[in-house]
Formats: structure tokens, C-alpha cells, sequence
């Protein structure tokens, strides 16, 4: 697939600055005034809700957003922590999504290498089977999925409903499901502009499938994979439809769908939801700040996602 | 040499695997494939057939034929205004959104000082999930603590802009575009560093301004962007969800078809067969879109 943009290794490694700095100098005012404003207008959102988090909400009933703050206090933090018990919030989070990312790429990473490096028949067809999958709404599949995991048994230690339903089960295969696709679409994009005259010397050497796959391809796709596993991490992160559907009870919960069901709880109170989003947020935020690279790389490097 | 072309790709075809390689590609093929099978297009072809039955996901499955549709079509209030929502936020991300992101890459993209931290304050939004827009939407909208009241000192006479039914769509549309606008923009700020320079300067040398530069020259070269920013807009559009049911559930104005989808699952009144049938319509939609992509890649493929 030649769509992704063809030099997307190198984006995965290269940082995005920008080559030409030849600017004339007429109109730069005017661009920076432009670009100042519209930076501003989508950071706006985001520090009103940090600003209006730290105030109580008396304070801003009384005198609205912008007046000055007379106390500022994490106090709404420790509130929704204590209160709400988000920290069991985040560990369903990380109960779902870490193995999800995990498996995912596993998985998606052993059929882009069997389409694109052992060269199978039929690997097209197998990655658009996989491709358009990920591209379907989720609501297409949820009912079917709905009613089939309210009929799988499990056992206690698995589940205690019982069910496939309302268990981090699961949430965990509507999620490898669903993107599993991706990672095939990218990672196979992304193996196919890897040497090929590295297998075949691995071949020549009697080295297996298993061999090629492991110790010699996966290592050469680190780049991509971090930035998969990064972009990966955040979807499912930031999930919030599978949750609602499959987990009935309130205390499994990952934490942005959790956070809906506070809702009623903080909603007389706009600023505890306020710090609620910004809780949910900041991790999402750490991420990308932290790895925007890999980030950006991640989706420039098959991007056919909503 | 001329010899080792023909050899080497035949030994490909006949190359022989060892009994363990067998058992390493079947399963690790096997299971991805069965994921496949059983979570997407199983329960894909699943709704397609309870899209005829009017099930209630326990008693016997009735065939009613496209009685269904039928109701969808005349008789369920929500669904010609969620059918129009879901359209309009495919207008608006496709024709506000999408050319906004555009324009703000090919800015970037000039070369401006301080890019770096353009790029990522515009793209900021994107990491949050959609569901988190539509709390962050409700301060920034609601009636009587919310920040644009607030901005435009209107105390006397709030605007409900979240529980108006007029206006609601279209700050949660507004809401929709903070996030895809940065999303469009890192595509295209790719694509745009991919263009050859030299077919900018040497359009330049011919005299084109740089407007028809861009146009004539760089925009045409962007075709395989185009192709997955339309995908991406299209996806999002059929897929909107989080952000209407943060708000309000998706209900007085903010229909849109996968909240009727979901609301036939999980409400009280569990309508399978009839929820089905409205996953149909998203379903029958997107795949419209997602054949026509495929079909280009496809092409793209042979002709590489």
C-alpha cells in the first residue's frame, strides 16, 4: 500500500522540523499573529478547565471563570481521588489496555510479517480484510458482540459475574479486535520497506519461520512499533463506547468511561468535573508530550483511523 | 544473473517449511484470523441477519423481514434527525474542519519560527478522548457557569448552548472540529515535507505564484493524503458518538445513528433486531466508503 506516505520510516525517526526556513520576511507578522491566535483558541479549552479545577466552585458561581482566584487549591483532585475512587479507575485502565497493547502488536505484528516478508498468497486480500475491519463504526459489531458475551460462561477466577459479559475480558477482546486491524495495515506498510535480502540470508542460514519473525524482523520494526504501542496505548486509553456496553458493573469501569458515570455525581459541581477531565486527561497529555515523536510517527505511518 | 530472478522467485513459491514453521504460522496466523472472524465480521454478518428478526435477546428469534426498516423509515421519530446530525457532522468535518487542518500544515509547513510548538498545541486535542471533548465542551458551553456565557456577558439571558435543540449540534460539531482539525493538519504536514522541492522551485522558475503553486503543483502530489484524510473524515463522521452521549446521551438534538444503535441495546427495552437494523444503515454507508478505499489501494498495489 503505497498510500501512507511513502517516507514514513523516516518520519519515525527523523524529528518533524521543517527543512526550508526560507521565509520572506513581508507577512510573517501577520502569520504568527494568525497562528498565535488559533493556538491559543485550542489551548483555551484545556486551561480553563486546569484553572477552573483548582477554584471552588462557590468562587466561580458567584464571580464566573475569569475573575481573579482568591484560593486555588488541588482540593478537587484529592476529592475525586478520595471520593470517587478514580485510582481503581485507572488500574481497570491499565488491566485492559496494557495487555491489549501487548497482544495487539504480538498478533498484528506476526501477520504483517507473514503478508509482507514470507510474501503469502493471498496477503492482500488478508490485510484489506483486516484494514477494512478497523474501519467499520463500532456500533456495526456491538450488538451481535453483546449478546454472544452474555452467553459465555466463565469461571469465578476469571469473572465474577460469570460472564464474558461484565468482565475485563470482555472489553480486552472487543479492543484487540477491533485493532488489530490497524496494526496489520501499518506494521505490513511499514515491514514492507525493510530489505528483503535480510530474510533471505536468514532463510539460507536454516533459520525458521519463528527465527525470522522474532529475532530478525521484529527487531528492525522497533520505531514503528513504539509508535504503534504509543498510539495504541492512547486508543484504548481513550475508549469509551466498549466499556459502556460490556461492563455493567460501576466498579470495573475503565476510568473515561467511569468518568460518565461520575458524572451525576459531580455534575452539580462543574468544577470537580472539571478536575475529573483533567485527571483523565493527563495521562493521554503526559504521553504525547513525552512521545510526541513516536506519537506523530504512529499515525503518519498508516493513519487510516478515526 | 539473468538466471537468478526466475530461480529465486520460484523457490519462493515452492519454498518448503519445516513442520514447526507449519505449526508457528498456523497458529499465529490462526488466532489473529479467528479474532478477525469471530469479534468484526461474524458479529458484522450476525447484525446483518437480526437486522430481520424483531429479537428482544431472549425469547425465540422471529423473522419479520424488512418489517425493521420499515419502521426505521416511517415510524422512529429519531431517525431521520440522527440520519441529518450524522450528515452534518460530515459536512462540517469535511468541509470546515478538514480544509482548516490544511490550511494551518501548509502554513506550518513554510517554515515559520516557533513550529514546533504550533504543531503541538494544535494537535494537542487530539490525544483526548472524544468522550473528555464533550465534559471539557459542557464547561466551556453550559448555561449558567460555562465560559462563552461568561465571554459574552450575556447573564441576564444565558444562551442554552448545549440544551438548545437548534444549537446544540453545532457546538458539539465545533467541539468535534478542535479535535480533527490537528489530526488533518499532522497528516498533511507529513505529506507536505514528502513533496519533492524540486517540483516547487522549478514551478517557481516558471513563474507560478504561490497560490497556483500549490494548487497545480503540491496539492496534486498530496493525493494519497487526500485519499486517508477523507477516509479518516468519513470514519469519524459514521462513527461520532462519545461526545454526544457525554453531553447529553445523545438525546433533544444531538440524535446521531450509533446512539440510537446503542440506546436499543442497552436500554431498558432491549430491541436487537431493531437496533441492528440502524447498525445496518451506518454499516451499509460506511462500506460504501471503505470498498471505494480499498479498491484505490488495491490499485495502488498493482501498480507497484
Amino acid at each position: 500500500m503505497s498510500v501512507g506516505i511513502a517516507p514514513a520510516p523516516t518520519t519515525a525517526t527523523a524529528p518533524p522540523t521543517d527543512p526550508s526556513r526560507r521565509r520572506p520576511r513581508a507577512g510573517r507578522f501577520g502569520v504568527h499573529l494568525f497562528l498565535m491566535t488559533v493556538s491559543l483558541a485550542f489551548l483555551a479549552p484545556l486551561l480553563l478547565a486546569v484553572y477552573a479545577s483548582l477554584r471552588p466552585y462557590e468562587e466561580t458561581s458567584e464571580h464566573g471563570y475569569f475573575s481573579w482566584p482568591k484560593n486555588l487549591s488541588f482540593d478537587y483532585y484529592q476529592q475525586a481521588f478520595s471520593e470517587s475512587g478514580m485510582t481503581k479507575y485507572f488500574l481497570n485502565t491499565l488491566i485492559i489496555a496494557v495487555p491489549g497493547v501487548l497482544i495487539v502488536l504480538f498478533l498484528g505484528s506476526f501477520v504483517a510479517f507473514a503478508v509482507s516478508r514470507l510474501r503469502m498468497r493471498g496477503g492482500i486480500v488478508l490485510v484489506m480484510v483486516f484494514t477494512a475491519g478497523n474501519l467499520l463504526p463500532q456500533q456495526v459489531i456491538v450488538t451481535p458482540l453483546y449478546v454472544v458475551f452474555n452467553r459465555i460462561d466463565l469461571p469465578y477466577w476469571m469473572s465474577d459475574s460469570m460472564l464474558m459479559f461484565d468482565s475485563y475480558w470482555a472489553v480486552l477482546a472487543a479492543q484487540v479486535g477491533f485493532q488489530l486491524g490497524f496494526c496489520v495495515f501499518v506494521l505490513a506498510n511499514f515491514m514492507r520497506t525493510l530489505p528483503q535480502e535480510i530474510i533471505e540470508a536468514a532463510v539460507v542460514d536454516g533459520a525458521g519461520v519463528w527465527t525470522q519473525y522474532w529475532r530478525i524482523t521484529l527487531p528492525l520494526c522497533r520505531p514503528a512499533l513504539a509508535a504503534l504501542g504509543t498510539l495504541q496505548f492512547t486508543w484504548m486509553y481513550n475508549d469509551f463506547l466498549w466499556a459502556l456496553v460490556f461492563i455493567s458493573n460501576g466498579d470495573k469501569l475503565p476510568v473515561t468511561s467511569a468518568l460518565n458515570n461520575l458524572r451525576g455525581q459531580f455534575f452539580t459541581d462543574y468544577n470537580l468535573l472539571a478536575a475529573g477531565s483533567v485527571l483523565v486527561a493527563l495521562p493521554t497529555i503526559i504521553v504525547f508530550l513525552v512521545l510526541q515523536r513516536h506519537f506523530i510517527a504512529g499515525l503518519t505511518l498508516g493513519s487510516t483511523k478515526g | 544473473m539473468s538466471l537468478t530472478t526466475p530461480r529465486r522467485t520460484r523457490r519462493r513459491g515452492l519454498r518448503r517449511f519445516t513442520a514447526r514453521d507449519l505449526v508457528v504460522l498456523g497458529v499465529l496466523l490462526g488466532i489473529p484470523i479467528l479474532i478477525e472472524v469471530f469479534i468484526i465480521w461474524g458479529p458484522t454478518l450476525a447484525s446483518v441477519a437480526l437486522s430481520f428478526t424483531s429479537w428482544d435477546g431472549i425469547g425465540d428469534i422471529k423473522w419479520v423481514g424488512t418489517d425493521n426498516y420499515k419502521n426505521l423509515f416511517t415510524e422512529y421519530p429519531q431517525f431521520w434527525p440522527a440520519v441529518r446530525h450524522n450528515l452534518m457532522w460530515l459536512a462540517f468535518l469535511g468541509l470546515v474542519a478538514t480544509p482548516f487542518g490544511l490550511l494551518l500544515a501548509v502554513i506550518i509547513d513554510r517554515g515559520v519560527r516557533f513550529s514546533r510548538f504550533y504543531q503541538s498545541t494544535l494537535y494537542m486535542p487530539v490525544v483526548l478522548s472524544l468522550a473528555i471533548v464533550g465534559f471539557i465542551a459542557q464547561l466551556v458551553f453550559s448555561r449558567d457557569q460555562g465560559a462563552l456565557n461568561a465571554i459574552l456577558a450575556n447573564k441576564d439571558d444565558p444562551v442554552d448552548w448545549l440544551g438548545d435543540p437548534d444549537l446544540n449540534i453545532w457546538m458539539v460539531l465545533l467541539a468535534a472540529a478542535w479535535r480533527h482539525t490537528g489530526y488533518v493538519m499532522i497528516l498533511y504536514l507529513a505529506g507536505l515535507k514528502a513533496v519533492d522541492q524540486s517540483l516547487k522551485e522549478a514551478a517557481a522558475i516558471d513563474g507560478a505564484s504561490a497560490r497556483q503553486t500549490f494548487f497545480r503543483v503540491v496539492f496534486p502530489t498530496l493525493r494519497p493524503v487526500n485519499i486517508i484524510v477523507m477516509v479518516i473524515t468519513v470514519i469519524e463522521g459514521l462513527r461520532a458518538f462519545d461526545i454526544v452521549y457525554a453531553v447529553n446521551k445523545g438525546r433533544n438534538g444531538l440524535e446521531l445513528l450509533s446512539v440510537l444503535v446503542t440506546d436499543n441495546i442497552i436500554g431498558e427495552a432491549s430491541r436487537i433486531g431493531f437496533g441492528s437494523a440502524i447498525a445496518v444503515v451506518l454499516l451499509v454507508v460506511s462500506l460504501g466508503f471503505v470498498v471505494t478505499y480499498l479498491v484505490q489501494e488495491l490499485r495502488g498495489e498493482k501498480n507497484r
